[in-house]
């Protein structure tokens, strides 16, 4: 039989109780159990960045964390950073600047992304290629996503 | 892939996680940013029985300073590390390397103790420890024991920790007036594991003295080049041919080969990140 636990945490502002097998990872979880498709899984193994969220304020991998160990605690997924100010101009900005294609990439882009910004990151594009280092693109080559960003910082989102 | 099925426990004291360790009739794993545990489990390479999950101690969680040293709790964030004042002052060739090491988003679970146990040859941190005589503090049911980080990396993916046993704290001498640090990595991407790369220390008195070279993604493990060093302590300041002595011994040290690089390819490699991470410690 599988082995599993109770867990409750915060998704999203919602508060969630569930039991899940102790092998199941967060971004599993919260895909196959809680319905929220939109962290995607690409690698499993904490190189790719599509299962980027935000657990108690920290961008994490969803896809090296037991979603036993985040029972207690506050999660955030694309499906909430909506709410955020720079998330939702992060959003238009990267649809004004063609900053995604197929979008797999892009809920983890979006996510680490926000981290930067929120940390009060310059508009240095050096400096955001190297904190994106950690989230793959196989489809627009970056450039566009660079300068989503950048739009962002520079203009607080009046586009 | 997902991971095999295991169980997990998450003690809430150091006393209960060393009682769960010392069971030595199931594999036990310690868990603690899981940033090279998961990956492993994920693809099958690790399978425990138990998983014993470090999160919950606190007790392990700090950066404290006594007059001489600086104590560092082995569950204790990369991302802690960046943000603290106390490095920062103290231990500024941790500071600088940092940002190296993995991605932010790894950095912000990954642990200085889990770093440290695994003992890849590629990671920085056993580099880093040598480099600044760290001191590794285990612990086990039987008692606690101290080793020198230069005897603690044995091999690939091999310490001196032993079963039933765990990191409880790193302690590192603080910088003095004089000391000074250099560190350069190569990689294919920023952020990924190095090619190659060297973390340097040395009192910048007249003549140089007591430098510390140890490179890192060369060879089994971190290795100190002594005869490296050979050339740089006594120098009055760093000339060119003084330099050239000690990248001549490069030659000598024990290469191995990965999927990354090849041996010529790393041998190349060692001589040119050792240049420059000296150039940033004479800066
Ligand atoms: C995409 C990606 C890129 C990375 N790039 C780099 C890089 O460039 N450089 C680098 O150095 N690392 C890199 N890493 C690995 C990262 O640094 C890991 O965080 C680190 O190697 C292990 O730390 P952890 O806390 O995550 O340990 P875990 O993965 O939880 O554990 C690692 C091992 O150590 C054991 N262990 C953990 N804590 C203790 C303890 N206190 N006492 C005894 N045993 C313990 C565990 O049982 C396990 O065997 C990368 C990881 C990923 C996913
Ligand atoms: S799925 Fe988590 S990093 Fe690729
Ligand atoms: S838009 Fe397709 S992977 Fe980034």
């Amino acid at each position: 039989m599988t082995k599993s636990q109770n867990i409750s945490v915060i998704i999203n502002g919602e508060p969630i109780s569930a039991s899940v097998p102790l092998r199941t990872n967060l971004v599993d979880f919260l895909r196959n159990q809680v319905g929220l498709t939109g962290s995607h899984v690409g690698c499993e193994h904490g190189v790719c960045g599509a299962c980027t969220l935000e657990v108690d304020g920290s961008m994490i991998r969803g896809c090296l964390m037991l979603a036993v160990q985040a029972d207690g605690a506050e999660i955030t997924t694309i499906e909430g950073f909506a709410d955020r100010e720079k998330a939702a101009q992060l959003q238009l900005s990267f649809q004004k600047y063609n900053a995604l294609q197929c979008g797999y990439c892009t809920p983890g882009m979006l996510a680490s992304a926000l981290e930067y910004i929120e940390a009060g990151g310059k508009a240095d594009r050096a400096a955001i290629r190297q904190h994106l280092s950690g989230n793959y693109c196989r489809c627009t080559g970056y450039q566009s996503i660079v300068d989503a960003v950048v739009a962002v910082i520079e203009q607080g989102g009046k586009q | 892939m997902k991971a095999a099925e295991f169980d997990y426990l998450r003690p809430s004291n150091l006393g209960a996680a060393l009682d769960l360790l010392a069971n030595e009739s199931a594999d036990v794993q310690i868990l603690a940013g899981g940033q090279s545990l998961m990956p492993m489990m994920n693809f099958r390479l690790a399978q425990p029985e138990l998983l014993v999950d470090l999160n919950g101690l606190e007790e392990l969680q700090f950066i404290r300073q006594t007059d001489s040293h600086i104590q560092i709790g082995s569950m204790t964030r990369y991302c802690e590390l960046e943000t603290s004042s106390l490095i920062q002052q103290h231990v500024p060739l941790l500071s600088i390397a940092l940002p190296h090491i993995a991605h932010s988003a790894i950095r912000n679970r990954g642990t200085i103790g889990g770093s440290t146990a695994l003992a890849d040859p590629a990671a920085e941190m056993p580099a880093l420890l040598i480099a600044l005589n760290a001191t590794i503090v285990t612990r086990s049911r039987e008692g606690q024991r101290s080793t020198e980080a230069s005897k603690f990396f044995l091999g690939l993916y091999e310490t001196a920790l032993d079963s039933g046993e765990l990191i409880e704290s790193i302690s590192i001498p603080k910088s003095t007036t004089g000391s000074a640090c250099g560190f350069y990595e190569l990689a294919r991407r920023h952020g990924d594991y190095a090619m190659a790369g060297v973390a340097v220390t040395a009192q910048r008195t007249d003549p140089i003295n007591d430098a510390r070279v140890v490179f890192f993604a060369i060879s089994d493990r971190a290795i100190r080049a002594e005869t490296v060093e050979n050339h740089l302590n006594g120098l009055s300041e760093l000339t060119e041919e003084g330099l050239e002595n000690a990248r001549k011994e490069i030659d000598k040290l024990d290469f191995h080969g990965d999927l990354n690089a090849e041996v010529s390819t790393k041998r190349h490699l060692a001589k040119v990140v050792f240049k420059r991470a000296i150039e940033e410690m004479m800066r």
